[in-house]
């Protein structure tokens, strides 16, 4: 429960204006992590993609972050969860709907590439749960694709 | 470090953006962190002021705005389409850099975007002369 470096928070994601919120935070608690700028916007621009997909898939949610601490480095693991529909195909959601045409245009192709870590739990009716985690000074995760 | 705090345009903004007029050139300010709502009244209050006015060009600034995710990029996206079908052409100026990585990474590449480092270059490239000097006060030079 307890972590090191800051404290948890949950922030509710229920309007477009919980989306400003969730950026802003998110961008703050990186900021305070050490996070370089280039790498606080991409995770607070994967957290906007990722909250806006609990608001208008997931019929809202919340947003918990939890900063992590690994020997001498620090980072920052955001999980998106609703009580929505689910996803029922999650590898046609994962590929890439903006760039491909493929996919459901909710953009988690995206959001995957600009974060450490990612993982995504669904099922139809159960709800959708999206983990990130991204660490301070890390180099980005290998491309899969050319 | 103090860019990552919200400054005094951090705060959410909601309600319109206002759009000023330039001769033949309308001129939109984005500042700081903006609602998807107001994002989608400016996308309806160009394509509306572009007919009133008969304006032949649009200069979106974006220097201000610390992210650009999916919806917003999709919206420049389609307030470029919807200023070319009304005979007038969007330029997006001043893209900070890590906005142009991330949106790379995105997968948005926003083609059909027509970008331009400075208000003065996009106010040539639309004009298609150089700058005078009565447009001297819209330099915009962030450092």
């Amino acid at each position: 429960m307890h972590t090191a470096a800051g404290s948890q928070a949950r922030l509710p994601i229920r309007s477009d204006m919980d989306l400003v919120w969730v950026r802003q935070h998110v961008r703050q608690s990186a900021a305070q992590l050490g996070f370089g700028l280039v790498d606080q916007t991409k995770l607070v621009t994967a957290a906007s993609e990722l909250a806006r997909n609990t608001l208008v898939y997931g019929g809202g949610g919340t947003m918990e972050t939890e900063p992590l601490t690994e020997g001498a480095t620090h980072g920052l693991r955001l999980t998106f969860s609703d009580e929505g529909p689910g996803i029922p195909d999650l590898e046609q959601a994962l590929s890439d709907g903006f760039t491909s045409g493929e996919g459901l245009g909710m953009g988690l192709g995206g959001a995957r590439r600009l974060v450490h870590e990612f993982s995504i739990d669904s099922s139809p009716g159960a709800g959708t749960t999206v983990r990130v985690t991204s660490w301070v000074g890390r180099p980005p995760r290998p491309r899969e694709e050319a | 470090m103090s860019q990552a705090f919200p400054g005094p345009h951090g705060a959410p903004v909601a309600g319109h953006v206002p759009v000023l007029r330039l001769g033949e050139v309308l001129l939109v300010t984005l500042q700081g962190d903006l609602h998807d709502s107001t994002a989608q009244q400016l996308q309806d209050d160009l394509a509306e002021t572009i007919v009133h006015s008969g304006a032949t060009g649009v200069i979106i600034d974006i220097s201000g705005v610390e992210i650009v995710d999916s919806f917003l990029g999709r919206v420049l996206a389609e307030i470029a389409g919807q200023t070319d079908l009304l005979a007038a052409r969007t330029v997006v100026v001043g893209m900070r850099p890590a906005v142009a990585i991330t949106l790379v990474e995105l997968g948005l590449t926003l083609p059909g975007v027509h970008t331009a480092l400075s208000t003065e270059v996009a106010m040539e490239l639309l004009t298609g002369q150089a700058p005078s000097s009565r447009f001297g006060g819209l330099r915009q030079e962030r450092l």
